[in-house]
């Protein structure tokens, strides 16, 4: 695949670009409120550019789906995705997370909010159905199920 | 206060307010039919209705004094909302090179200029803020309209906003240490005092910042406007009783908060902080005299063109640096030119110094031109740079037969 560059814009968002196969740049720009802004680079002025289009985050995800590609969203580290009432969240685990270092059964999770650790992802390995005994670490990936906010509760229990 | 008194003067402020807040409803509306920013229009509303203006507001004056202080506050905690600690982070590594050169160049002439107007150091330091800082607010709306956020000199002006406005939250502080004055081991303290309690609060914030944003993240948009709202005056409040710049404790608040309560602030809190800054601004040029302001303006040209050509050198580096070609410079430098909300929030702080009314009136003649004609310098930066270039080029040439 082409390569794609990033720019971080300070107070807007992050900036992705590649060169197509006609040679030209083109580039979108990912804003925090989750906008996307199609750009061309300009041939005469390859410094400027032009705004294709804007789109909604919806419209972006809408679009994507028909392109059949993925949407890349470097800016969130948390995922959340919502099948009919139930939510499903990637949270990754950073030293700050008062999880780490203790086990799932420590934590009671499931017993206190009623949502669940369904899998870990340790080294880009996925560990399905972790049991109580298993140790969370730095760097871990839970992934976890439950209703929104059990989700959120449960968040707030890995964190605080 | 003036609740308490007579029903027929609460109904006098409430007639004055109402023509004052509506006034700078149009006026607003007109600064974006024009394509400018609403700050100079507003500093011309105070002019008019302050001291020596065709109307003096008489029972409000308090009201709008204390609003607009809070309107300082909003700026700047809007401000720090806007940054996460990533972008921050990335801003001090890439960025500190094109920030010195901004901060000798810029500040370095506002300080050596209201020193050889005769002004006390202090007064002259001021000024450097004055002439330092670009505005953020006027520079993204420009972005933003003239299409240019994906412009490749972009992220090298959007790096140096960042760092002016990191740069302040020492600057504020300190400037405010100095004011407060007294002998030179109180100031020394003051100083100090100030450093430390900056950087407990910015240790708090970062330490406990994504706890409070999930704690925030549940809550009705009532109850979350509340407790930012609340909070911010607290931690304001609390800088200021130790003689630091409240205005700083409320940036910091703003770049405690992060993800999704964050963006919901950003959302909730800007109505509000349009209300009060505006106030804010109209304030700030109650104080000054018309007359005051017109002695200044030659001043204040002089003071805007040289800045301006600051200004442009620091971004034609800053792009320069970033692999830009000349077009991509001169647009960049052009962009920095634009002075704002920051100039007027330093300006206030020397108030009450004896060369306070000077340096308000300069400031806002500055303000006023840069925030009017930056704006308008980038939009033309293509045929203004060819008109240099062309206006140079018989001394280019001269120069070329005397050196071959």
């Amino acid at each position: 695949m082409t390569e794609v560059r990033e720019t971080l814009l300070p107070g807007v968002g992050v900036r992705h670009e590649f060169t197509n196969e006609d040679g030209r740049d083109m580039g979108v720009i990912v804003h925090h409120d989750g906008r996307r802004e199609f750009l061309m680079y300009s041939a005469k002025d390859p410094d400027s550019c032009a705004q294709l289009f804007t789109l909604s985050e919806t419209d972006t995800a809408t679009l994507a789906e028909i392109l059949g590609v993925s949407v890349v969203n470097e800016v969130v580290s948390e995922v959340r995705q919502d099948l009919g009432g139930l939510a499903l969240e990637w949270i990754e685990l950073d030293d700050d997370h008062c999880a780490v270092g203790s086990s799932i059964g420590d934590g009671a999770y499931r017993s206190i909010t009623g949502a669940s650790i369904i899998a870990v992802i340790r080294n880009s390995r996925p560990i399905p159905e972790p049991g109580p005994d298993f140790q969370l670490f730095a760097g871990d990936i839970a992934v976890i199920v439950g209703t929104h906010d059990e989700v959120n509760d449960l968040r707030l229990a890995l964190c605080s | 206060m003036l609740l308490a008194a007579g029903s027929a003067e609460t109904a006098l402020a409430f007639l004055e307010i109402g023509l004052l807040v509506g006034g700078l409803g149009i006026l607003s509306a007109l600064a974006s039919r024009l394509g400018v920013t609403a700050v100079p229009l507003y500093l011309i509303a105070g002019l008019a209705f302050g001291e020596g203006g065709i109307k003096e507001l008489d029972v409000s004056e308090g009201f709008v004094s204390l609003t607009g202080e809070i309107g300082v506050l909003l700026l700047l905690f809007t401000l720090g909302l806007e940054y996460t600690d990533h972008e921050l982070r990335e801003g001090l590594r890439t960025g500190t090179r094109q920030a010195t050169l901004d901060m000798v160049l810029s500040a370095g002439t506002g300080l050596a200029f209201g020193l050889l107007l005769g002004w006390s150091p202090l007064a002259s330091v001021l000024l450097a803020g004055v002439t330092w800082v670009s505005s953020s607010g006027v520079i993204s709306k420009v972005l933003d309209d003239l299409g240019r956020l994906g412009n490749r000199e972009t992220p090298s002006i959007l790096n140096l906003l960042v760092m002016e406005d990191l740069a302040m939250a020492i600057y504020l502080p300190v400037v405010a240490a100095l004011i407060v004055g007294g002998t030179v081991t109180e100031t020394i303290s003051g100083v100090a005092v100030a450093l430390g309690v900056v950087a407990v609060i910015l240790a708090a914030a970062l330490r406990y910042g994504t706890a409070l944003s999930d704690r925030l993240v549940r809550t009705s948009d009532e109850s979350l406007l509340l407790t930012v709202f609340g909070l911010v005056l607290f931690v304001a409040g609390t800088a200021q009783t130790l003689q630091v710049s409240g205005a700083i404790g409320a940036f910091l608040v703003g770049l405690a908060l992060s993800g999704k309560t964050e963006e919901r602030t950003a959302v909730l809190v800007s109505p509000l902080r349009d209300l009060f800054a505006a106030t804010f601004f109209v304030f700030f040029s109650f104080q000054i005299d018309p007359t005051d302001l017109l002695s200044m303006l030659g001043w204040a040209a002089l003071l805007a063109v040289i800045t301006s050509i600051t200004k442009v050198a620091t971004g034609w580096y800053a792009a320069a640096r970033a692999g830009v070609a000349r077009n991509g410079r001169v647009r960049a430098g052009t962009m920095l030119i634009a002075r704002g909300e920051f100039s007027i929030v330093i300006a206030a702080l020397g108030a009450d110094l004896a060369d306070g009314p000077e340096l308000g009136a300069l400031s806002a003649g500055y303000v006023l031109l840069t925030a009017v004609l930056g704006p308008l310098a980038t939009r033309f930066s293509a045929p203004i740079d060819s008109g240099v270039q062309r206006a140079l080029s018989p001394f280019r040439q001269r120069m070329r037969f005397s050196t071959s």
